[in-house]
């Protein structure tokens, strides 16, 4: 990156925020805000404007960012934790969306797919596909912590099924919820100018948060994945809180699904969610977490989600090809990728201890002339 | 409808009856024994090869026409396989041969790798019929190929455009998974078309049939302030989409508002919308294709030749000034 090489006159203030992972995703952001500060400085306008049902809203490619990416934040929630206690990633995100969003319509239209009133309140059928979803974590969970099956293959099963089962769950019929009332989870309440999949996201982060500083389940989490053998010996069963990070995320996926079906109403579940099991990743590893288990930092997993929000608003904006929007990813993947290998992390180590030592040098050298 | 086909079925039922009651007293049919040979009673033994009827609703509306017509109560013996891969799909065509059907139907997943079934199929005579899709093989190794004319769908669509007679022409275009079939036909009517009338193409984007992606670019064009009256979008999932992103924004749409929304395929939801004069057009990829299979199988159980190869279905277009809610109960997949 561009910043180590302005590093050496601040070098304690740089290689302590270098050192942080959060480094990474605020380089990237800073890198994407530069770009279109230089292109267009109205990417950054946002605007109050009345929506078609007379209430104000705010508009403006930031409000996107937040709006559409919040869904992402909050499945990086949970594959940060999945990550960090398994070494793994949990590919069937995307297929756990599309059955807990089958199930919510299903619990809402009832047997009727274009029912013209819900036939259950929301937070019941919100409250079904939660168990649901949950009970999936479950099961790729206990794929993984039991039957010691490599993450990524114990949830290719759900990964390729997944969308088959959401289609049963609704004898392949695209339900459609007509009561207005759903469709504010998605958008906006009405009266309030911020998307309401930006609040859900913060309650979600603060719960996050919360579970992660008034219980242990961090600081197991880490030292399952750094160690599992230690862990057992230390007392800490380390199948039940693989288990408990399977079905956190799952919950997190029902969270998500359910902004998502709210977006439009319906669920079309041979598509939603679509490859975003990659972007949930892609967020954890832009987050500096290491993808092979171990210490991880949330804060900055949410940061990273929001940034590939941003690049893909970014693209969007100048008119790239959503066909071509994977290989942007990749290029930051790659990135990423290279900038965490070993042999480069080495050289970089090398280089800013001999960097530190010729700033010592200097000092003594000044101190000595003094 | 149902009427309309069960009639049509039974009429053509008589006549085949009545064919190979003529064959029989002239005894005179010698290259048609195979199909022909049957008694009035017996069952004509098709064997079809569809995609995943839960890949979209135009499918499983394809599948469920399919059932209907090729049943037992109207003198078939149907076999289903269903697959989105050649491999398998090829598999199963395989089997139908040694099975000895009369009619393999087949909607194949891919274009290539077909000729060496298709020449076991014609040396076990077995016919074989395409629907909904082509294939690269040679026009004598089947007897027929019932498709849509996605170009002619976009056609038709865009002159519907053009007869709207709006002062201007500001569009946002939302394209398929491009290469497809349907994108390439419906994206290249309306790009003709807009360079030839001068009409402004604001945006145009692939949101591969997803109502997310799409809703996400009508909304990156809303964030940017620039100005645009319609949306031509590829499928209705899309323009579903990029609706969501137009109500998010207070831009009215539909008939007599600021954006013209134009899908395709008639979702009976999407033709809904157009009767709640949300929506402005909906473009018919039509799926009940069983229709046309039976007429073929029909001649050529009767002896006759198919001199049309290549049969292109009737398509509609649906403006929301005119649709009634029959057409929706009718046309609706």
């Amino acid at each position: 990156m561009a910043q180590n090489k302005v590093a050496p006159p601040k070098t304690s203030f740089f290689a302590g925020l270098m050192r942080n992972q959060i480094f990474i995703p605020i380089a990237a952001l800073l890198l994407l805000t530069i770009f279109n500060l230089i292109a267009d400085p109205s990417f950054f306008k946002i605007t109050l404007a009345e929506n078609s049902n007379g209430d104000p809203v705010l508009n403006g490619y930031l409000i996107t960012v937040i709006d559409y990416g919040s869904e992402l934040a909050i499945l990086a929630l949970g594959m940060t934790l999945v990550t960090a206690a398994s070494g793994g990633q949990d590919i069937s995100v995307g297929a756990a969306i599309a059955i807990s969003g089958s199930v919510m319509l299903r619990v809402l239209c009832g047997s009727d797919s274009r029912a013209e009133t819900m036939q259950a309140p929301i937070i019941v059928a919100f409250l079904i596909s939660c168990v649901v979803a949950m009970l999936f974590g479950a099961f790729n969970g206990s794929l993984v912590a039991f039957f010691k099956i490599q993450p990524m293959v114990a949830t290719l099963i759900l990964f390729t099924a997944g969308r088959s089962i959401a289609a049963w769950i609704n004898h392949n019929e695209l339900p459609i919820v007509k009561d207005v009332s759903f469709s504010y989870f998605g958008n906006y309440f009405p009266g309030v100018p911020i998307p309401t999949p930006f609040f859900i996201a913060v309650i979600c982060f603060i719960a996050t948060w919360a579970l992660l500083k008034f219980t242990t389940l961090g600081l197991y989490v880490q030292s399952v994945g750094i160690n599992e053998k230690t862990s057992r010996l230390n007392g800490l069963n380390p199948e039940l809180i693989k288990l408990l990070t399977y079905v956190f995320l799952g919950l997190c996926v029902a969270v998500a699904g359910f902004i998502k079906v709210s977006r439009l109403s319906t669920i079309n579940y041979s598509v939603i969610a679509k490859d975003i099991e990659m972007d949930a990743i892609l967020a954890v590893a832009l987050g500096g977490n290491a993808l092979s288990g171990g210490k991880f930092n949330m804060g900055s997993s949410i940061l990273g989600a929001y940034v590939i929000q941003y690049l893909t608003t970014t693209l969007y904006k100048f008119k790239v090809n959503a066909d071509a929007l994977p290989a942007y990813k990749a290029v930051v993947v790659i990135l990423l990728v290279i900038m965490s290998a070993p042999v480069v992390r080495e050289k970089f180590a090398q280089l800013t201890k001999k960097l530190r030592a010729n700033k010592e040098h200097t000092q003594a050298a000044n101190a000595a002339s003094n | 409808m149902k009427l309309k086909k069960l009639l049509a079925m039974s009429i053509s039922m008589a006549m085949c009856a009545a064919v190979f009651a003529g064959c029989g007293s002239s005894g005179d049919n010698g290259g048609k024994s195979n199909g022909g040979g049957k008694s009035g009673g017996d069952l004509i033994k098709v064997g079809i090869i569809n995609n995943d009827p839960n890949e979209s609703g135009y499918r499983t509306a394809n599948d469920k026409d399919l059932k209907e017509a090729f049943s037992k109560e109207n003198g078939y013996d149907a076999s289903f396989a269903y697959s989105l891969k050649n491999d398998e799909q090829i598999q199963a065509a395989n089997k139908f041969i040694q099975d000895e059907v009369d009619y393999l139907l087949l909607s194949a997943a891919d274009t290539a790798g077909w000729d060496t079934v298709l020449k076991d199929a014609q040396a076990a005579g077995v016919k074989v019929i395409l629907f909904d899709r082509t294939i690269d093989a040679d026009e004598s190794l089947y007897e027929a190929s019932i498709v849509s004319d996605m170009a002619k769908e976009g056609q038709t669509a865009v002159d519907w455009l053009k007869g709207q007679n709006l002062s201007e022409y500001k569009i946002i275009h939302l394209q398929g998974v491009m290469g497809s079939a349907a994108q390439k036909g419906r994206s290249q009517a309306l790009t003709d078309t807009a360079a030839a009338e001068g009409w402004t193409i604001v945006n145009e984007q692939t949101a591969e049939w997803n109502a997310e992606k799409a809703q996400q670019i009508v909304q990156s064009v809303i964030d940017s302030g620039e100005s645009f009256n319609v949306i031509y979008a590829e499928n209705d999932d899309m323009a579903k989409g990029a609706v969501a992103a137009l109500d998010k924004a207070n831009i009215s749409h539909g008939v007599g508002k600021d954006v013209v929304v134009m899908g395709f395929d008639c979702n009976k939801w999407a033709l809904e919308e157009l009767l709640n004069q949300n929506w402005n057009y909906d473009g018919q990829c039509n799926p009940f294709q069983s229709s046309y299979i039976k007429d073929i199988i029909d001649k050529l159980e009767a002896g006759e030749t198919i001199s049309q190869k290549t049969i292109i279905m009737d398509e509609k277009g649906f403006d929301a000034s005119t649709i009634t809610q029959e057409d929706v109960d009718n046309y609706g997949i």
